[in-house]
C-alpha cells in the first residue's frame, strides 16, 4: 500500500488510532501495537504536563509512534489555540489534532470557531488537522485555510454508527487537495473499509477499540479493514469513482 | 431527553405536574418497554423508575453498561472534596453542620486550605471540590473566588459545592477565577417535605435555591451538578424530578455538561435516621435509569456509599468518584480529631486502595481530565 503523506510526512499505515476510553494503559499500548497504527491522538487535557511520568504518555513508545496532540474538551477557538499551545511548549510537536466541540452532549464540532482557530493556529506556526463537520464548502475553506488535512465526521464521535455522512464525505474527497481523514463514528471494520473504498485516505478509530471486549483483536481487524478498503479503492473497484488509468475519451476527440 | 419547555422556569414545570398523581404512576410497576432503553423522553424515564422485577432491571443493566462504555469507556474520573468551612447558618434536620448542633466549629485560612490542597495534590488528586456551609460572613463568595484562583494554580480542574449565590453576576465572578463546575442540591425536590427539613436559615427558600443553577448555567459553568439526597422523601419521585431537572438545563444550557449525583443519606452527627431510605436496590435503580435517559450525563458515586457497591456502579454507570474524602475541615491534614464532619464516609479505603480496586474490575482511574487552558 503507498503510503501517505500529510505536511510532507510520510506514514505507512493509514489507521490513525485514539487513547481514550480504555480499561487500562496496557490495554492501550496492546491496541496501538495490533492496530499497526503510525498516528496516535492523545487528549491533552487527559495528560498531566507537570508529571514526566504521566501513565498514558509513559505507557506509549513515541520513537514507534506520532504523537498528535489533540484540543478536546476545547469549548471555542480561543480555549482550542491555548490548548494547542500548551501541547506544544510540553512536547515539542507543533502537529494538532483541532477539536472544538461547544455541545457537551453529541460533541459535534462548532465550524466557525474551527475554522477560526485553523487560521490562528496555522499563523502560529502549527500542522493543524481540524476534526470538522461533514461540510464540503468547510472544507474548501479549512484547506484554504492551509489545513494539513481535513477530518469530517461520519457521525457523531462515540455513537460507532458508521459513514452517516456518506455524501458529503465523497464530495469532500472529490474535491480536496489534501488528505481526507474520516473521523468519529467509525464503529467496525467494516465502516472503516467502507470509508477508505470511498476514497478517504486514512480513517481515525478510538471508541470502537477500546471498549470492545479485546480491543487487541478489532485492533488487528481494523487495520485488515483499512487495507481491505484501499486495495478495493485502488482496484478501480466496480461502482466506483476512483481515477481511471486513462480517460475514457483518450485519443477520441 | 425531547419535549421539555424550557421557556417556563423549572420551577412552573414543577408546580404544572400533580406530585402525588407522579408518584403514584412511579410506584405502579410497569413491565419494561424496549423503545424505552433508547433515549426515552420524561415518561420513559418515569416508566424506567418504576418497580421492576430482577430480570428487567438486568436488562436495565446490560443496556446502561453499554451505553456507559460507549459514551465514557472504561474509566472513572477522580475527584476529592476540600472542606473550607463548617459553620452554616441553616439548620437542615439532617447535616451535623446545622447551625445548633454542637459541631466544632472550624473556618481554615487560607494557608490551612493551600495545605490541604497540596495534600491532595500529592495524593494524586487533580480534580477538587471545594466545599463550604452557608455563612456568607466567615466564607463569602469573594473569599471563594480567591481561593479558587489560588487553587487552580495547581489543579486543572475547580469545582464547587456552597450556598447558592444571589446573581448571574456572582457566580461568573466564579467562572472567571476558574471554577467550571458547579455542585448544588437541591436535596429534595417535593416543597412539602423541602420546607419540613429546611426549617430556618435562607435554605428555607425552595425557590431561591431551585433557580440557582439557571444562574449558574447563566454565568458560563461549564458543568452543572444536580442532585436530591435520596432518604429524604420517596426516592423515586426524587429520582423522578432529579432528572427533569437536568433535561430541563440540559436544553436551556447547550454548552454545560449537565452531571447528576446520587448521594444517599447516612446517619449525620447525632445519627438521624432517613425516613424514606433507599436501599442498595433503589439506588442502583436510579443510576440506571439516569444512565439510560442521560446517556452523555456524568454520574457521580461518592464515598458516602460502601466500597463494594461502588465498584460495582463504576461498570453499570457512575463516571466519577470521590475517594479517600474527609468531610471536615483540615481532615486531610490534622487527621480525624480536627473538626466536625459534614456525613461519615462509608468508604474508607484511600485513594490507593480505590485505585487498586478500580483496576482490578477492570476499569481506569482517571486523576486528570480537564485543563486549565480549557477554564
Ligand atoms: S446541609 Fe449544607 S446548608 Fe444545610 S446545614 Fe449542612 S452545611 Fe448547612
Amino acid at each position: 500500500m503507498e503510503n501517505l503523506i500529510i505536511a510532507g510526512r510520510t506514514f505507512r499505515s493509514r489507521l490513525f488510532m485514539g487513547t481514550g476510553k480504555f480499561s487500562s494503559p496496557q490495554a492501550m499500548v496492546e491496541a496501538l501495537e495490533a492496530s499497526q497504527c503510525e498516528m496516535v491522538t492523545v487528549a491533552v487535557r487527559r495528560v498531566d504536563l507537570d508529571n514526566p511520568h504521566d501513565p498514558m504518555m509513559e505507557a506509549i513508545d513515541w520513537k514507534r509512534f506520532f504523537l498528535l496532540p489533540n484540543t478536546s474538551g476545547a469549548r471555542n477557538a480561543d480555549e482550542a489555540v491555548r490548548v494547542a499551545r500548551l501541547a506544544r511548549a510540553a512536547t515539542g510537536t507543533n502537529w494538532v489534532k483541532l477539536e472544538v466541540t461547544p455541545d457537551p452532549r453529541n460533541l459535534l464540532p462548532d465550524p466557525v470557531d474551527t475554522l477560526e482557530a485553523t487560521i490562528r493556529l496555522i499563523k502560529e506556526g502549527f500542522i493543524v488537522l481540524p476534526y470538522m463537520p461533514a461540510d464540503p464548502i468547510l472544507a474548501r475553506r479549512l484547506e484554504d485555510a492551509g489545513a494539513a488535512a481535513v477530518m469530517p465526521l461520519g457521525a457523531p464521535i462515540g455513537t460507532k454508527r458508521g459513514i452517516r455522512t456518506r455524501d458529503a464525505i465523497e464530495m469532500i474527497i472529490e474535491n480536496a487537495s489534501v488528505p481526507v481523514v474520516v473521523d468519529a463514528g467509525i464503529g467496525a471494520p467494516s465502516h472503516a473499509a467502507e470509508a477508505m473504498e470511498m476514497g478517504a485516505d486514512a480513517v481515525l478509530v478510538n471508541t470502537a477499540v477500546a471498549v470492545a471486549r479485546d480491543p487487541k483483536r478489532i485492533a488487528a481487524a481494523f487495520h485488515l479493514g483499512v487495507i481491505a478498503g484501499r486495495e478495493a479503492r485502488l482496484s478501480g473497484m466496480a461502482g466506483t469513482s476512483a481515477p481511471e488509468a486513462s480517460s475514457p475519451l483518450d485519443g477520441l476527440l | 431527553m425531547k419535549g421539555i419547555d424550557t421557556t417556563k422556569s423549572f420551577e412552573e414545570l414543577v408546580k404544572a405536574l400533580d406530585l402525588n398523581n407522579l408518584e403514584e404512576q412511579l410506584n405502579h410497576p410497569q413491565s419494561l418497554r424496549e423503545d424505552d432503553l433508547h433515549n426515552p423522553d420524561f415518561h420513559g424515564f418515569i416508566r424506567l423508575l418504576t418497580p421492576k422485577t430482577d430480570a428487567e432491571l438486568e436488562t436495565m443493566a446490560h443496556t446502561a453498561s453499554r451505553i456507559t462504555r460507549e459514551r465514557f469507556g472504561r474509566v472513572i474520573q477522580l475527584y476529592a472534596p476540600l472542606y473550607i468551612s463548617n459553620e452554616c447558618i441553616n439548620g437542615c434536620t439532617y447535616c451535623g453542620f446545622r447551625h445548633d448542633s454542637d459541631a466544632h466549629r472550624v473556618t481554615l485560612t487560607d494557608d490551612e486550605v493551600m495545605e490541604e490542597a497540596e495534600a491532595l495534590h500529592e495524593t494524586g488528586f487533580r480534580h477538587i471540590l471545594l466545599v463550604s456551609g452557608e455563612h456568607r460572613g466567615k466564607v463569602p463568595p469573594e473569599r471563594i473566588a480567591r481561593l479558587a484562583r489560588r487553587v487552580k494554580r495547581r489543579f486543572p480542574s475547580v469545582a464547587i459545592e456552597i450556598y447558592p449565590l444571589r446573581t448571574v453576576e456572582e457566580y461568573r465572578t466564579m467562572v472567571e477565577s476558574g471554577v467550571e463546575n458547579i455542585t448544588l442540591y437541591q436535596e429534595t425536590y417535593l416543597p412539602d417535605y423541602y420546607e419540613k427539613y429546611h426549617p430556618s436559615g435562607p435554605k428555607r427558600d425552595y425557590s431561591f435555591r431551585l433557580a440557582a443553577l439557571d444562574r449558574a448555567g447563566a454565568a458560563g459553568f461549564a458543568r452543572l451538578n444536580v442532585g436530591a439526597l435520596l432518604g429524604l422523601a420517596p426516592w423515586r419521585v426524587d429520582s423522578a424530578l432529579t432528572g427533569y431537572h437536568a433535561a430541563y438545563l440540559a436544553k436551556k444550557f447547550w454548552k454545560s455538561v449537565v452531571a447528576i449525583s446520587t448521594p444517599r443519606m447516612v446517619d449525620a452527627h447525632e445519627g438521624i435516621t432517613p425516613p424514606f431510605p433507599a436501599n442498595d436496590r433503589a439506588l442502583i435503580q436510579a443510576v440506571l435509569s439516569y444512565r439510560i435517559a442521560f446517556p452523555d450525563s456524568p454520574i457521580v458515586v461518592s464515598t458516602r456509599e460502601p466500597a463494594p457497591l461502588r465498584n460495582r456502579l463504576a461498570l453499570l454507570g457512575a463516571t466519577t468518584m470521590s475517594a479517600g474524602s474527609k468531610t471536615e475541615p483540615g481532615g486531610y491534614t490534622h487527621g480525624d480529631e480536627h473538626a466536625e464532619r459534614q456525613f461519615e464516609v462509608e468508604d474508607q479505603r484511600t485513594p490507593e486502595e480505590v485505585v487498586e480496586d478500580l483496576k482490578r474490575v477492570g476499569v481506569d482511574p482517571v486523576w486528570k481530565d480537564w485543563d486549565g487552558a480549557i477554564g
